[in-house]
């Protein structure tokens, strides 16, 4: 035991000390908010508004282009022609023009620019002009725009989840992201984590210092030392990148707020003007038809400390499960290189479950959801997928005896490879060597 | 007093089999030789005296018990495949593995300071091992091997590598070593070394230990009853008794001649039979070294 202790020690410290995992550790959440960051700040800042010229021989549009935050419009009452010549002059991004006939041909309205024009832009304007047209068609149709209003309904549905305990607001949408996150990041590290164990053993096994280790410690006790080890490592890891996000979004989020309280009292204004214009049964359904708030309250509908504890379960289960197998494809070769051969039948069922997921993740309780959530291969990413959703308790009870029985598996069979393979050295191993490895007396 | 006695151990590997039946005694406070040509069998030997690997049947006995996990701490090893984790530093890659050997980490501290200052390596402590030399290393691997001052020394190969200067000092080290009481097994084909150092010897060739016992025994058992002698002037009348082997020229037109001597006929004999005929300048017996001795047993033994 007490040599376990001072191997788990070492694979720790060794790892934690590395200037790569120092930077690692500091540059995803920096990188995570700083980009976020970024991308706010420039939605926010991006104030620098366009000027468009419209010349509306129609006469159909006057005031119809409204200005906005981005770009401002201004009507030219000179011939085509002549704006066109001076256009060059002017300090305007873009030039509409739209022909006397719109109505009848509505495709030879032209916007000229110096450069092209963006989509956003571009987009705007059509939208101005064929809300416009459509409304005069409309209305030379005899439908006025009291009768249109009305006519437009907003469906919205909330899915309650049904059950002894009675009904519960639930979120199919806040279910699928939750199941999606907890299934990428225990796919990342068991790629990652399990890579480590993997080249650890590799690097024990090239430096020859493995038999001097082994001569004091059991082969079982170094594999096992090593897998906890760098599991630590991850947790570490995990924990320093939850804190420092946290930290770094409240850093950045103070910062931003400087110039924040202008935008925010504009979307107010916007937000009064828009609700004053629509009519009160959509006034009533505007609140929720907003996503994030949606989400967010049905996070408090999940079964939080359930997923948080299966969570952990399958991160462990599923990190000893496959790092296991990694730690054994370490031992069978004799240098990073030669690791390709044998990596393939272990990362196909990671990256399988990982498709699977996204079928899941649309049928959750489907026969393909039940089993890639039974077998342990794929049960540590499919299951978190499902339970958010809401499985039944002996289903995770199952998939869970089956994951601990499949690591124990993995790890004996691992422990075998590895205990003959450490002191396999300048052999070109096959797949029927190392079954045969698993038999051995040593 | 035996350390370690091996009893008839086989070991089988899939496609062959390593040590075939090997009994051996290794007598407490002595250097012994472990030998044999690559492939014999010493490395299964050593590991599994180490508790690397087990024997298929057989039993290995340390002063007297039979081996098990509380051995670990008395024997320190230096395998022959052996190296250092690269990217840790010297100091710290030294007590973490005299604390797998059950050192505290206190104990093993106070003991590293000892050596870095007999080895005159303090500047290495915090060094990376990627930045030492082979050489550097093997002091390095060397100060690993014995530091928890263990009862049993294993080294495989333990020169393959060494300079000369290092070879010494490491030499320098074992003997002292020995004075302190620690008994040290050397596994080696280097007969030089074994010439030198060893009191005790084994020899292992395909799986089978095929002599075993005190160097200076084996040396007698080894003696073919072959005299040399360097003489001015003529052998000739002796060739009927003797039998008169390589004649050749030495200096200063002094011959060199190897006589064997039939049974029953002394070296005292011998020398009164050429009294008479020539001028002796040196007599001495032709003692086999451990390379004649080396080759001999194991050239004796038929291919399998």
């Amino acid at each position: 035991m007490r040599n376990i202790f001072l191997v788990i020690k070492r694979e720790y410290m060794v790892r934690v000390k590395k200037k790569s995992f120092l930077i690692m550790t500091i540059l995803a959440p920096v990188l995570f908010v700083g980009g976020y960051a970024l991308v706010i700040w420039m939605a926010i800042s991006s104030v620098d508004s366009k000027t468009v010229q419209v010349v509306d021989e129609s006469g159909l549009f006057t005031n119809e282009f409204k200005d906005s935050e981005s770009i401002k419009f201004s009507y030219l009452k000179s011939s085509i022609d002549s704006a066109k010549s001076h256009f060059t002059g002017s300090e305007a991004n873009a030039l509409v023009y739209i022909p006397k006939n719109v109505i009848t041909s509505p495709k030879s309205v032209r916007i000229y620019a110096p450069k092209n024009v963006s989509m956003e832009l571009k987009s705007e304007i059509e939208d101005v002009i064929e809300k416009q047209i459509e409304n005069i068609k409309l209305s030379e149709a005899g439908i006025t725009h009291k009768i249109l209003e009305d006519s437009r309904v907003n469906v919205h549905s909330e899915t309650i989840s049904l059950s002894a305990e009675g009904e519960k607001t639930s979120s199919s949408s806040a279910a699928t992201i939750i199941g999606g996150i907890c299934a990428f990041l225990i796919y990342m590290s068991v790629f990652i984590y399990g890579t480590q164990v993997m080249r650890g053993v590799t690097e024990e096994k090239t430096s020859r210092i493995v038999e001097v280790i082994i001569s004091s410690v059991k082969p079982y006790q170094l594999m096992m030392g090593k897998i906890i080890g760098v599991a630590l490592v991850g947790l570490t890891q995990f924990l320093l990148w939850i804190f420092l996000t946290i930290s770094l979004t409240t850093v950045a989020s103070s910062v931003l707020s400087n110039k924040m309280p202008k935008d925010s009292k504009q979307m107010q204004q916007e937000m009064q003007k828009i609700q004053k214009g629509m009519p009160a049964s959509q006034m009533a359904t505007s609140g929720v038809d907003n996503p994030v708030a949606e989400v967010l309250g049905a996070v408090n509908s999940l079964n939080i400390p359930l997923i948080v504890s299966c969570f952990l379960f399958y991160y462990l289960g599923g990190y000893l499960f496959y790092s296991a197998l990694f730690g054994a494809v370490g031992a069978a070769v004799d240098n990073d290189a030669d690791t390709q051969q044998f990596m393939l039948p272990i990362t196909l069922p990671i990256i399988f479950s990982f498709v699977f997921a996204q079928f899941v993740l649309r049928d959750p309780d489907g026969n393909l959801a039940f089993w890639t959530s039974m077998i342990p291969f794929t049960s540590p990413i499919i299951m978190m997928v499902r339970i958010p959703f809401g499985v039944p308790a002996w289903q995770i009870a199952l998939s869970m005896v089956f994951l601990v029985l499949g690591f124990i598996g993995t790890i004996w069979v691992a422990s075998r490879i590895y205990r003959v393979g450490i002191l396999m050295y300048g052999k070109k191993v096959t797949y029927k060597e190392l079954a045969k490895w698993i038999f051995y007396k040593v | 007093m035996n350390i370690i006695e091996v009893k008839n151990i086989t070991k089988d590997y899939s496609n062959h089999r390593a040590l075939d039946d090997v009994s051996l005694n290794i007598p407490k406070g002595s250097i012994f030789g472990l030998l044999g040509p690559n492939g014999a069998g010493k490395t299964s030997l050593i590991r599994i005296i180490n508790q690397i690997t087990g024997p298929d049947s057989g039993q290995v006995f340390f002063d007297g018990q039979p081996l098990g996990q509380q051995h670990i701490s008395k024997i320190g090893y230096l395998p022959e495949e052996r190296g250092l984790y690269k990217k840790m530093k010297v100091g710290e890659q030294l007590l973490y593995l005299a604390q797998l050997k059950g050192l505290s980490q206190k104990e093993a501290m106070e003991k590293l300071k000892i050596w870095f200052v007999k080895f005159d390596i303090k500047t290495w402590w915090d060094k990376s091992v990627s930045d030492l030399s082979k050489g550097m290393q093997q002091k390095v691997q060397f100060v690993s091997t014995v530091l928890h001052e263990p009862e049993l020394i294993i080294l495989d190969e333990p020169f393959s590598g060494f300079d000369p200067i290092n070879a010494n000092l490491i030499r320098d080290e074992i003997l002292e070593l020995k004075q302190k009481g620690s008994t040290i097994i050397f596994s080696t084909h280097r007969m030089e070394t074994v010439e030198e150092l060893c009191d005790n010897i084994a020899l292992i060739h395909r799986a089978k230990k095929v002599l075993d016992g005190p160097k200076s025994l084996i040396k007698e058992q080894f003696k073919t009853n072959t005299f040399y002698i360097e003489y001015r002037g003529s052998l000739n009348g002796l060739e009927q008794k003797y039998q008169l082997e390589n004649t050749k020229q030495s200096e200063n037109d002094f011959l060199r001649t190897n006589i064997h001597l039939p049974a029953g006929i002394t070296s005292n004999e011998l020398l009164s039979d050429l009294l008479p005929q020539v001028e002796i300048r040196a007599f001495g017996e032709n003692i086999p070294t451990m390379s004649d001795i080396f080759m001999r047993a194991v050239n004796e033994i038929p291919e399998a």
